[in-house]
Parts: C-alpha cells; sequence; structure tokens
C-alpha cells in the first residue's frame, strides 16, 4: 500500500495532537510533511507564562523534539512559511519549494490583534503569542517599565509573569472590570487586588489613543485622557484572530475563521482545518480542551473511522500567576436567574451560583477553586439543585457525602491547592512529604504540619495518603458518633448549623439518620449541639438527656441521688448552712460531704424527694449547684485581698461574678474554673479549664488544664489589666468552646485539636470577633441562665410513681 | 386478662419512662412514641440500675449506670453483654394506659 502525502500547514498544539493520534494509531499510513513559520516545532504555548515567570523552561514546555519527529520520519520544513496553495495540482508552495499532498491540514492557528493606533508598529511594541515576544519580555528587569494593554488573561498572565521579575507593570484595560469576559465585577476587583499586592499598577476604563515613540522605540502609551505612561516595552495583548489568510487566498469557504464540518474538513474534500484558525458552527476556539478534541476526531476522519466534533460548555479554571479563578457558564445577570453569593473576605474567598429554573448555569469562584469541578459538572448536565440549594455553594462536601467520590475530586485538585488553611500546605508539599517516606496522618502532620491546627482538614489529608500510597494506605475509618449515622461529630456540627437544622426531627431526617430516634450516644450530642447552635430557636430535650442532667442531681450506684446546691466562689454563710442542715435531717440524708469544688454534697436522696429538698433548699435561696452537668460547674477561689496578705485582687470577688455570669451554660463537657489571687495559686487555678491567677498589675487567663484521667497543666491564654476584661475573656473563649467543640471532649481536648494559638486568634486578637463570641454567650445566657431546681420543683408529681398496685394486689 | 388503667399517656413524657409500684416492684412504663408504650422491670439486671431513668431511644432503653441496652419488646439486652429483663403486657385504650393485672398476679403466684 502506498503512503497518502499528508502536508500539515502549522505547528502548534492542535496539529501536534493530531500527528500524535495519527503516528500511534497507524506509523505508516502517511508520509508526513510539517510547515512552520517558527523556527521550531509543537511546543506547549499556554505554558509561556510559567517559562516568562522562570517557573520553567523553554526546553521543559517543547511537546515534541527532533527525535520525535525523526522517529515517526515526519519531514519538517521550520522556519518556512508557506506562501500559496494550489487546490487543483494540490500542491502546497513553500518559500523553500513546493510539496504536493493527497491531504492538507491547516493549522494556522491565529494571529495577535494589534490595535491600529498610532505607533503601532515601533519597536517594542510586542504581542504575547510566541517564544519571541516571551523572549523580549523577558529580558526586562527591575530598571524597566512596561505597560501591557488588555486585562483578559493573556495580558494578566504577562504583567504577573514580568512583575514576579521585578518589572514595574502597568496594566491598561479599557472594561470596567478585569477578565470582564470570564469573571463578573466582583471576582474582578478581588483579582484586581491581589495583582495589586503584587505590585501591578492596574488601570480600569482607560482608553489608550496613542503609542508614543523616540528614535523608532516605544516610549510611552498615551492614554485618551492625557495621561502618559512611558515604557521601555509596550505588550499588546488584547485578543487573538483566527490565521485564515491563507485559506481564503485559496479559495476555501472562511468566516471569522476557517469553516469546517463536525470531521474538521473544509469546503474542499481533501484539505482539513483544525484549531485556533477553523470556525465550527458559528464558533472560535481559543482554549485548549476542544482544541484537542477537533485534533482527535481529525485523526480518527482520516483514518477512516466515523468521528463528529461536538462543542462542549466550556469551563475555565484560570490561573493567573497565584490567583485561583474558574468560571464556567453563564453568570449574566437576568429576569429568572438567582444568585448565591458566597463570601469570606478575610480569605479573599468569592463564591458566586446563579441559577435559573432550579438548574446551575453559571458559577464564578476567586481564591478557592476546590470545587470548580463539581460545579461545572452540575452545569454541564443541567442537574436539577433544588434539593440541594441551601448548602450548594458550600460544595459537595455539604451535599450529604452521596454526591461525588472524596478520592477522585482530591486526586483532581492541582498541586497548589491549598489543603491546610490554618498552616498554608499545598497538596504538593503534602505528596511529597508521602513520597519521601510520610506513610501516615500522623508523619505527615510532622513533616508539614498540615492538618495539625484546626484539623478540619484532617479528611483531606487522609484521602491524598490514599490516592498517593494507593492499597499500601489503611484509610482510618472515619468514626461515626454511633451507629445511627454514617456522620462524624464535625460533620453534624457543620451541618447543623449550615443547612440550619434546628431540631432533632430534622438532623435525623436530613443527615440519614438509620433509626426512628437515635441512641443514648448519639441524642445526648445532637442535643447539645442543637442548643448550643440554636439556642433561641431549639428547646432542650430532657429525654436526650443522661438522668444527672435529666433529674438535675446525680445518680448513685443505688438510684438515690447527690443534691449540691451552689456557693457562689465557694463562699456561704449561716442561712445557708441552717438550711442545708435542716434538708439534710429533713430528707435523711445519710452522707454529708464538702467537695473539691468548695460547696456541700447531700449524698442518698430519694428521687421522689428530689422536687421537696430542692423546693426547700430554693426558699433559703439555694439554687442548682450543677454539679451533675455538662456544663459550668463550679469557680473555686482563694480568699485573695480581703483577708490574704498575699492577695493581689479581690479573687473571690471575681469568682463569683464569673459564676453568676457562666452559671447554667452548657458546653461540651463539664467545665470548671478557679481564681488564685496570687501565685501562689492556692485556688488551684492552673489545673482547671479555665483558670485565673491574679498579679499586680492584672490577670493571667489559662487554659486547657485537667485534674481527672489527665492531668494537665493550663497554657496562658492572655494576660489582661482589667476584672471587666477577664470575665469578657473567659466568656468568649467558653462560646467558642460551645461552639467549636465536640460533645464529651474536654476544653484541653478541644484546645489540642484547635490549638492554642487559634483561641487567641479568635479571643485575644480579634476584639471584634471576641465581642461577637461574648454577644452570642449572652444570648444563650438569656435562655438557661436560670434554676432548674426552681422549675423541677414546680413538677414534683412527675417524680413520683405513675401508680401504686401494691394495694390493690393485695386485695 | 384484667387491665387495670393506670394513668394518661401523657403522664409519660414521650421518649421517657415512669414507674409503677407493684407486688412484683417496680415495674417501668416506657413511651417509645406518641401512641406506644411497653412495660418492663425497672431494675436492671447488671447492677441494679433503675431503666426507667435511662434514655428512651426507638424500642429501647439503655441503663443510666452502665449503659446497657435492652429491647422493650423481648427484654432482651443488647449488643456484648447477657441478661433478659421481664416484660408486662401493656396496651392503649385510646389515651389510658391499660396494664395486665393478671399477669403481675400470675408472676407473684409462681
Amino acid at each position: 500500500m502506498t503512503k497518502q502525502r499528508l502536508v500539515v500547514v502549522g505547528a502548534g498544539m492542535a496539529s501536534g495532537r493530531v500527528l500524535e493520534h495519527l503516528t500511534d494509531a497507524a506509523p505508516d499510513a502517511f508520509d508526513i510533511t510539517l510547515f512552520n513559520a517558527e523556527p521550531r516545532g509543537n511546543y506547549n504555548r499556554i505554558m509561556l507564562s510559567p517559562v516568562l515567570a522562570r517557573d520553567q523552561t523553554y526546553e521543559e514546555i517543547v511537546t515534541h523534539d527532533d527525535d520525535w519527529y525523526g522517529a515517526r520520519d515526519v519531514t519538517c520544513r521550520f522556519g518556512e512559511r508557506v506562501v500559496s496553495i494550489d487546490r487543483t495540482a494540490k500542491v502546497v508552495e513553500g518559500e523553500n519549494g513546493p510539496v504536493s499532498y493527497d491531504k492538507l491540514i491547516l493549522a494556522t492557528g491565529s494571529n495577535p490583534f494589534m490595535i491600529p493606533m498610532p505607533g503601532h508598529d515601533l519597536d517594542g511594541v510586542i504581542a504575547y503569542r510566541d517564544l519571541e515576544d516571551t523572549q523580549q519580555m523577558m529580558a526586562m528587569g527591575p530598571d524597566n517599565r512596561v505597560v501591557v494593554i488588555g486585562g483578559g488573561l493573556l495580558g494578566l498572565e504577562a504583567a504577573a509573569g514580568m512583575a514576579a521579575r521585578g518589572v514595574d507593570v502597568t496594566v491598561v484595560h479599557i472594561m470596567g472590570h478585569l477578565m470582564e469576559r470570564q469573571l463578573d465585577p466582583a471576582a474582578g476587583y478581588l483579582l484586581k487586588k491581589s495583582l495589586e499586592e503584587k505590585g501591578i499598577t492596574v488601570l480600569l476604563e482607560a482608553q489608550s489613543s496613542e503609542i508614543v515613540g523616540e528614535d523608532g522605540h516605544a516610549r510611552a502609551l498615551m492614554l485618551a485622557d492625557g495621561t502618559e505612561l512611558p515604557c521601555d516595552l509596550l505588550v499588546m495583548a488584547v485578543g487573538i484572530r483566527p490565521n485564515v489568510a491563507l485559506a481564503q487566498e485559496a479559495g476555501l469557504a472562511v468566516g471569522k475563521g476557517i469553516h469546517v464540518d463536525d470531521q474538521m474538513l473544509t469546503s474542499d474534500a481533501d484539505v482539513f482545518a483544525v484549531g485556533e484558525c477553523v470556525e465550527h458552527d458559528g464558533a472560535l476556539f481559543g482554549l485548549v480542551a476542544p482544541l484537542y478534541d477537533q485534533a482527535k476526531v481529525l485523526a480518527q476522519t482520516l483514518l477512516g473511522e466515523d468521528a463528529a466534533f461536538k462543542q462542549r460548555s466550556l469551563s475555565t479554571k484560570l490561573k493567573v500567576t497565584g490567583c485561583d479563578l474558574f468560571s464556567a457558564g453563564d453568570f449574566a445577570e437576568g429576569d429568572g436567574r438567582e444568585d448565591i453569593v458566597f463570601r469570606d473576605p478575610a480569605r479573599g474567598v468569592y463564591k458566586r451560583l446563579v441559577l435559573e429554573n432550579d438548574r446551575l448555569i453559571g458559577a464564578v469562584m476567586y481564591g478557592d477553586t476546590a470545587d470548580s469541578n463539581w460545579f461545572f459538572g452540575l452545569i454541564r448536565d443541567g442537574e436539577d439543585v433544588s434539593d440541594m440549594r441551601e448548602t450548594l455553594i458550600f460544595g459537595p462536601a455539604y451535599q450529604g457525602g452521596a454526591a461525588v467520590d472524596p478520592l477522585s475530586a482530591v486526586a483532581a485538585l492541582p498541586p497548589e491547592a491549598e489543603i491546610c488553611g490554618c498552616n498554608g500546605i499545598c497538596k504538593s508539599t503534602i505528596v511529597e512529604a508521602i513520597e519521601d517516606g510520610a506513610g501516615d496522618l500522623g508523619a505527615v502532620r510532622a513533616a508539614t504540619k498540615a492538618s495539625a491546627s484546626c484539623g478540619t482538614c484532617t479528611g483531606l489529608v487522609e484521602q491524598l495518603l490514599q490516592v498517593t500510597l494507593g492499597d499500601e494506605f489503611q484509610m482510618p475509618a472515619a468514626q461515626p458518633i454511633c451507629g445511627c449515622c454514617d456522620l462524624t461529630h464535625e460533620d453534624v456540627r457543620r451541618l447543623i448549623k449550615s443547612q440550619e437544622l434546628k431540631s432533632q426531627e430534622a438532623v435525623w431526617q436530613e443527615l440519614g439518620w438509620k433509626t426512628r430516634n437515635g441512641c443514648h450516644v448519639c441524642r445526648p450530642a445532637v442535643n447539645y449541639y442543637l442548643l448550643a447552635d440554636w439556642p433561641l430557636e431549639y428547646k432542650d430535650d430532657p429525654q436526650s438527656r443522661f438522668v444527672n442532667e435529666r433529674k438535675h442531681a446525680n445518680i448513685q450506684k443505688d438510684g438515690t441521688f447527690s443534691v449540691v446546691p451552689r456557693m457562689w466562689g465557694g463562699i456561704t454563710n449561716p442561712a445557708e448552712l441552717r438550711a442545708i442542715a435542716d434538708a439534710a435531717e429533713k430528707y435523711d440524708v445519710p452522707t454529708v460531704k464538702v467537695t473539691g469544688g468548695q460547696r456541700i454534697d447531700l449524698l442518698g436522696v430519694k428521687g421522689a424527694d428530689l422536687p421537696h429538698i430542692w423546693s426547700d433548699l430554693n426558699k433559703a435561696g439555694l439554687v442548682s449547684g450543677h454539679a451533675y452537668s455538662k456544663g459550668l460547674r463550679t469557680v473555686k477561689t482563694c480568699v485573695g485581698t480581703d483577708h490574704c496578705r498575699f492577695g493581689t485582687q479581690d479573687s473571690t470577688g471575681l469568682g463569683i461574678k464569673l459564676e453568676q455570669v457562666l452559671w447554667g451554660s452548657w458546653t461540651p463537657h463539664k467545665l470548671k474554673l478557679a481564681v488564685s489571687g496570687c501565685p501562689r495559686n492556692c485556688a488551684e487555678a492552673t489545673c482547671k479549664d479555665i483558670g485565673v491567677v491574679c498579679v499586680d498589675s492584672g490577670f493571667q487567663i489559662s487554659i486547657g488544664g485537667a485534674a481527672g484521667m489527665d492531668v494537665k497543666e493550663t497554657e496562658l491564654l492572655v494576660q489582661v489589666p482589667t476584672e471587666a476584661e477577664a470575665i469578657e475573656v473567659v466568656m468568649a473563649v467558653t462560646q467558642a468552646y460551645r461552639e467549636g467543640g465536640k460533645y464529651l471532649d474536654r476544653l484541653y481536648k478541644w484546645m489540642t485539636k484547635v490549638g492554642l494559638d487559634w483561641i487567641k486568634g479568635a479571643v485575644v486578637d480579634d476584639l471584634e470577633n471576641r465581642r461577637a463570641l461574648v454577644e452570642r454567650f449572652e444570648i444563650s445566657q438569656s435562655v438557661y441562665r436560670k434554676d432548674p431546681w426552681a422549675e423541677q420543683a414546680k413538677e414534683a408529681p412527675r417524680f413520683a410513681p405513675l401508680a401504686d398496685l401494691t394495694l390493690e394486689a393485695a386485695e | 386478662m384484667n387491665w387495670i388503667d393506670i394513668g394518661h399517656i401523657d403522664d409519660i413524657p414521650l421518649r421517657g419512662a415512669r414507674v409503677v409500684k407493684t407486688p412484683l416492684g417496680c415495674i417501668a412504663l416506657f413511651r417509645t412514641g406518641e401512641a406506644e408504650v411497653f412495660a418492663a422491670s425497672d431494675t436492671c439486671p447488671h447492677k441494679g440500675g433503675p431503666l426507667s431513668e435511662g434514655i428512651v431511644h426507638g424500642q429501647s432503653v439503655t441503663c443510666p449506670l452502665h449503659n446497657w441496652v435492652f429491647d422493650l419488646n423481648s427484654g432482651q439486652v443488647q449488643g456484648a453483654d447477657e441478661g433478659q429483663i421481664a416484660t408486662y403486657p401493656v396496651q392503649l385504650d385510646g389515651e389510658r394506659i391499660l396494664l395486665d393485672g393478671t399477669a403481675l398476679a400470675r408472676r407473684s403466684a409462681a
């Protein structure tokens, strides 16, 4: 079989891919001649920006080198322009001579558009298209000034690349925001801000009028408003036009580009076209994905296979050196369209989803594009999103876990994707650590710090371990709360907030509980999370509490209870003591004991007597000491300046104030405080959940102590000068623990997870956040700062047996 | 059968329990649903914990002392532990709770 003669005009990314497909599938089918006007073969043009930014070298972005062409017997005529095509004779006329073809592929690409303003033909005015342009930009350094006309992707890449080399760069853009075709104004604003932080000057709505030259070389750009921008180099990156000149002269059908059908065939049965030079069904193509689709279709067509090019909806995931951008679909505003917008100003994150008829039709993201593939899938598939509308913007992780395979999502993340926000660790750093031998979560934490702070990215890190190590990694099963559900405490907490679940029924339903109404493990946890997150909306459910918290007394091993009245700051008086003594006698309390929390415990009270003993104690002004609760227990104090010759502050007074502010509040686990009047620390404040040690200059607040199964010394949170501020900090840290702690984690365990630094950031450094925490604590306390004994005492009949059948049976 | 009216359904909190004193000792009445009541021994066979003080979930109760879980249909302990509590016939007549007196008598006779 004689080989067909195939001539290819243009060695770009599209034709390179065609040649790969052809020579792989049928190495001997074609005798190939490849023309290229640039004096080189195929390279990855979209990687010119990393070359400019010095992240890569030209050699690294070459996709096909001499050996490749040699091995496939491709005759290369690089640096030679094609002068004309004679379609009748089927001959291509190159500068150095003709070559005949059986089949011809035009892959002439596109030309940068140069605004025909005065001075556009001066030296030092370039486009950003090929290696020569790139090299001119690379010649610029810190002493140079460059003006870039065009605030689209290409112009910004050029600007960012040169700015990274220290060049003084100004971007001139005619529109009101950058990249107006891919971004909406809000994302454009963030992009501008981020470029300005890199030292780039950005001028918007700026109309260029003239390039001023000196000795035939560009010297400055004049704007219509008279501003003069001096420059050593002027880069015009305002768009590209399909390069159709050769096709037009050859008499092929040409519109904006060379007309092709679904098989990439032009109006001539032996001439094909591919890439940026074509027009298919009215559309032009600039992104690489459709070009590769075209290349595949063209190769298949040449090999006699059935193939058809279909336009796909496009997403743009862009990287303007250091800024994460994503846009897809249609994000213009319009009738019947709804926006969902998420903004995190602190992290510079902006996300906007556009919905129409319950379907996602557009998305713009800036700063955090981790879920972009998922959103793009929703747009492409036209999926009905009404069921997940509430949490849609938070991405697939918030959709109850069924939506996507998290592993593929993690595998699809780019290397620079930030995994650990606390420590700023990106995917590639973690993968490198894993490849260097960090084989489990602990090792990755030790090597990179990823997930070593707040821990919310632990799942992602584990997935990276799994993706990187494959079967070698044993995924520790995420521990669900209990057998009733598949979700961890952390997931449930997050979903209660994000999905605004305000009842236990809502939690069971929306989060897929497998049991009718939970069990003794999950119900108390869910009850706590609901009352902590929705203090006003959710009503505490006693039936979801352990008996002690339902009975407001501690059950003892014989089924009797212990009763501990509150003694504020450990201070009592004869009247209270008398009331306690009377109650002990009246209800035959077998044991009266002084507790470690500076109060008195009445042990052995019968269940049915509880409301009555409470009622008696209430009459003397005594209230519940919550000695039974996952909540504030006591504030232990020493006598401080009242009596002690060493006391530096009124520690007793502060202890009482703290107890009066905090009492009644529910927390993930019990919460014990102490205030010592001097560093001799007689109140043992440094082994409490929150301890205050008074010093001459103020109050040292330390947290995370324990003296139970674990013994821990507190760590210093902050020293504050005034009592008022000390109270505020204690309230704020309590609320932060209430909002973030896992149920049954003592404060020190929560602290281990989020890190002392994080807590400092939340309650010490960020005063606004501290105030917000205090405010939320007060809202919750408006419900819970009251005596449960007084309320329970009214329900006395409930503590008695429902019926007594002993008498009837005896009849 | 000798159904004894022992109270109104709302005398027992939903997912809660109340105790009835009988010649056999304390029997706990568990309200597992709006109109679903079980009767069983109030005493955990493990360490004598008062089951009426436990958390009621599904058709089970968890002992407040050491978290033994009992199926209220059979009285069987669930999971790794071993044991069973007595269960008693109980029914709802509208909103009234009826306990079978003969069952209590039979047990006491046995």
